[in-house]
C-alpha cells in the first residue's frame, strides 16, 4: 500500500448526508473479480445522464472547479449500507485519498484504511465552515497533514482531528495489515490451542 | 465486575495486542459469497499465503444467481457467470464447503447458515456482507467486513479490532398480532436514525424480544446494521438451544452438554453497564412503512408522508426534500393511498418459512391486480421445499404471485430481478436506498404480512383493518 503523506489538494464538496455505498458504487459493477477500474463507475447513477455515459452537468463532482480533487468533504454518515469494499476502491481509483465528514459508517471507515484512504471526522460546525469555504471559492485546496493530524485551509481554518495511533502509523508507513498480524503467528497458535481445549465443538465436524 | 454479553465474547476472543497495534480478535466462523471474496482469494494467491483454517468457512452462491430456473442453468450475464465460476474454482482449490446452485442446501448465506447450525452462541462470526449481523440472533458476535478483511481472516484467523461501545435497546410489553420483528427493527431505526448505532454493538432485550421466535430475532438483528451498529445481539435462551439441537454443525453428545453450559454463561450479568440505553414499548409499535430513501425515513402505516418542515435539523429537512423528489411523493399523502407496481417478498431479512406463512395467510384467497407484479423468493431451497410441502406456493400462485428459486434477488437487484425507473415497490428487504432495486426504482420497506396485503390491494394497507 502507498504511504499517506502530507498533501495540499483540491477539495470537492458533496453536501448530502447518508451517502450510501449503493450510490458510491452501484450493484451492476460488483460483478468484477478484480480490484481495479472502479473509478469510472463512482457515483454512476448521479454522475451520468440517462445514457450512462454523458456527464450529468448538475452533479456536484462534475463541476470543473473540483477537477483533480483528492479531498472529498461530505455530509453526515458517509458510506452507510453495504460492506462492499468496491466503494473505497472506486473512491481511490477516482483520485480521492481523503474524505471529511461528521461521521462514517463503521465498515466503510475500516475499509478506507485498507486502501490508503484517510477518513477524517470533524464536528458539525467545522464541517459547515469547510463546506462554506469550498462553496464560496472557485477551487480551493486544503492541506492534510496526517503526522500532525491537522487540516488547514487558505481561509484560515485549522482543524485538529482524532485517529487511532495504529491506524495512523499503518497509513503513514503504508504497512500491510496482514503481514503485521502474521508476525504474531506464535501468539495466534498458542491462543488457538487453548481455544480448542475450551471449545472442542468448534472443531468437530 | 458485571459484564455485558458483548464484553464476555470480546474477552474470550482476545488473542494479543502488540504495542502500537489494535487488539487481535480471533474469528470462529467465516461466511462467504461470490461478490466480496474473489479479490481476497486473489490477494492470498499473490502473497503466497495459505488459508489458516478452512474448517471455519462456509460459502454459498446467492447475490448473482437468477431466480428463474432456466436462467440458473445458463447464466444470462457473462460477468456474473464469471464471478460464480471464480467462487466455485476458489472453493474447490481450497477444499471449502460451498452450497452451489445445484446443491439442495443453496440459498442466501444468512438463511442457510442457521439452517445448518453453523453459528452458535458466543462465536465470533464474520462475512464480507453487512447483514452478517443476522447471526446475533444466536448470541454470536457477528458482523460484516470488507474484502481486505476477508483476506485477513483467511490468512490469520484474526482481525485487528477496536472495542465497540455498548447499547441496550429494551423493548418491553407485548407486540400486537399485526406487528412483527420487522416493525420493531424499523421502529428502532426510526427512533435512533441510520447513524444512531455508529460505534456501538446493540443488545436487544426485553419481553417483546424474548417473545420473538428465532426467525424473528434473525430479522431484528439483520437490520442492526441499518442503524449503523457493528452488530446486534440477543441473549441465547431455550429457543436458541432448541433451534440448534440436532442441526448438522451443532455440537453432539457430550460436546452438546459442554456447549450448553458455556452458552448459558453468556447473557449479560445483572447490573452490567451499557454506554447507552434506549427503551421502547412494544404496544406502541404499529406496522411500519418507509416513505423515503433511508430506512430511518419510516412511519406507522396509518400516518401520512411527512414534509421537510416536520424535521428540526436542517440536514434532515434537506434529506426529506430530496427523498420526496426521488420517491415522487407529496407531503400529507396518506401512506394507505400510495399505489404500488411491484411487491417483493424475500431477502436475508424476511425470507424464512415463518415469513412465507405470515404472508400466505394474508395472500390466501386474494388476487394481485393486473397492473401489479408480485414475486415470492424463498431464502433457500430448504425454505422453498418446506413452503411447498405446506402448500404455500399454491396460495401465492393462485393469488397471482410468481414463485421463484432462492437467492438475494431484488433486495439488491444484482441478478437481473429489478425495478424499472419510476416503479414503486413494497419490499420485505432491508434497504430503500436510491436505485437499490434498480435505477430510478422506489422502494418501501414493510413486513411480509404488509407486503401480502399491499399486493392484494395494489396500494399500502393497514393490516390491522383487514380482519374487521
Amino acid at each position: 500500500m502507498e504511504k499517506y503523506t502530507k498533501h495540499t489538494s483540491v477539495a470537492a464538496l458533496m453536501n448530502r448526508s447518508n451517502v450510501d455505498t449503493d450510490q458510491i458504487i452501484a450493484k451492476q459493477f460488483l460483478k468484477k473479480v478484480e480490484r481495479t477500474g472502479f473509478g469510472v463507475h463512482l457515483f454512476h447513477d448521479w454522475r451520468y445522464l440517462e445514457d450512462g455515459v454523458t456527464p450529468n452537468p448538475d452533479f456536484e463532482l462534475n463541476n470543473p472547479k473540483f477537477e483533480g480533487a483528492k479531498v472529498l468533504v461530505a455530509g453526515d454518515n458517509f458510506g452507510c449500507g453495504s460492506s462492499r469494499e468496491h466503494a473505497p476502491w472506486a473512491i481511490d481509483d477516482y483520485g480521492f485519498n481523503t474524505v471529511i465528514s461528521t461521521s462514517f459508517a463503521d465498515i466503510f471507515y475500516n475499509n478506507c484504511f485498507k486502501n490508503g484512504i484517510l477518513p477524517i471526522v470533524v464536528d458539525a460546525d467545522t464541517l459547515k465552515a469547510l463546506m462554506a469555504e469550498i462553496e464560496s471559492n472557485e477551487g480551493v485546496s486544503f492541506t492534510v497533514d496526517l503526522e500532525n493530524q491537522t487540516v488547514s485551509t487558505p481561509g484560515g481554518i485549522e482543524v485538529k482531528f482524532e485517529i487511532d495511533g495504529f491506524r495512523k502509523n499503518n497509513l503513514l508507513n503504508g504497512l500491510d495489515d496482514i503481514g503485521l498480524t502474521l508476525k504474531q503467528t506464535d501468539k495466534i497458535t498458542s491462543y488457538e490451542t487453548k481455544h480448542k481445549e475450551k471449545f472442542p465443538w468448534l472443531w468437530a465436524s | 465486575m458485571a459484564k455485558t454479553m458483548y464484553e464476555k465474547i470480546w474477552d474470550t476472543h482476545f488473542v494479543h495486542q502488540e504495542e502500537g497495534q489494535a487488539p487481535l480478535m480471533y474469528v470462529d466462523r467465516h461466511l462467504m459469497h461470490e461478490v466480496t471474496s474473489p479479490q481476497a482469494f486473489e490477494g492470498l494467491k499473490i502473497a503466497g499465503r495459505p488459508i489458516r483454517n478452512t474448517h471455519s468457512i462456509l460459502a454459498t452462491l446467492d447475490h448473482c444467481v437468477p431466480t428463474k430456473l432456466a436462467d440458473r442453468i445458463n447464466l444470462p450475464d457473462p460477468i456474473g457467470a464469471k464471478q460464480v465460476k471464480t467462487m466455485m474454482d476458489n472453493c474447490e482449490e481450497h477444499g471449502l464447503v460451498l452450497y452451489d446452485m445445484e446443491s439442495k442446501n443453496n440459498g442466501i448465506i444468512h438463511v442457510v447458515v442457521p439452517e445448518h447450525g453453523f453459528v452458535h452462541p458466543g462465536m465470533t462470526t464474520v462475512c464480507g456482507d453487512s447483514h452478517t449481523a443476522t447471526h446475533g440472533a444466536f448470541g454470536a458476535l457477528a458482523f460484516g467486513i470488507g474484502t481486505s478483511e476477508v483476506e485477513h481472516v483467511m490468512a490469520t484467523q484474526c482481525l485487528p479490532q477496536s472495542k465497540s461501545k455498548t447499547m441496550l435497546v429494551k423493548v418491553d410489553g407485548q407486540l400486537s398480532k399485526f406487528s412483527t420483528a420487522k416493525d420493531i427493527a424499523l421502529a428502532i431505526i426510526g427512533e435512533i436514525g441510520t447513524a444512531g448505532g455508529n460505534g456501538f454493538v446493540i443488545e436487544y432485550a426485553g419481553e417483546a424480544i424474548t417473545a420473538l421466535s428465532m426467525q424473528g430475532r434473525m430479522t431484528l438483528c439483520n437490520m442492526a446494521i441499518e442503524s449503523g451498529a457493528r452488530a446486534g445481539l440477543v441473549a441465547p435462551d431455550q429457543k436458541t438451544y432448541d433451534f440448534l439441537e440436532g442441526k448438522e454443525f451443532a455440537p453432539k453428545g457430550e460436546q452438546w452438554d459442554q456447549a450448553l453450559a458455556y452458552w448459558k454463561s453468556l447473557p449479560s450479568d445483572e447490573g452490567a453497564e451499557y454506554d447507552l440505553v434506549i427503551e421502547l414499548r412494544a404496544e406502541d409499535i404499529a406496522p411500519q412503512v418507509t416513505w423515503g430513501t433511508s430506512p430511518e425515513q419510516v412511519v406507522p402505516v396509518d400516518k401520512t408522508v411527512p414534509a421537510p418542515s416536520d424535521f428540526e435539523l436542517e440536514g434532515k429537512q434537506i434529506a426529506c426534500k430530496s427523498a420526496l423528489d426521488y420517491m415522487g411523493l407529496t407531503p400529507g399523502t396518506k401512506m394507505t393511498d400510495i399505489p404500488v407496481d411491484f411487491v417483493f417478498l424475500g431477502s436475508c431479512t424476511n425470507s424464512r418459512i415463518e415469513d412465507f406463512r405470515a404472508a400466505a395467510e394474508v395472500a390466501k384467497g386474494t388476487k394481485v391486480p393486473a397492473n401489479v407484479t408480485a414475486i415470492a423468493v424463498p431464502g433457500s431451497y430448504q425454505v422453498k421445499e418446506q413452503a411447498e410441502q405446506e402448500g404455500l406456493d399454491k396460495i401465492f400462485t393462485a393469488a397471482g404471485w410468481e414463485w421463484r428459486e432462492p437467492g438475494c434477488s431484488m433486495c439488491l437487484a444484482m441478478n437481473g430481478d429489478q425495478l424499472k425507473p419510476g416503479e414503486r415497490c413494497a419490499s420485505t428487504s432491508n434497504r430503500n436506498f436510491e436505485g437499490r432495486q434498480g435505477k430510478g426504482g422506489r422502494t418501501h420497506l414493510v413486513s411480509p404480512a404488509m407486503a401480502a396485503a399491499t399486493a392484494a390491494a395494489g396500494r399500502f394497507v393497514d393490516i390491522r383493518e383487514l380482519t374487521n
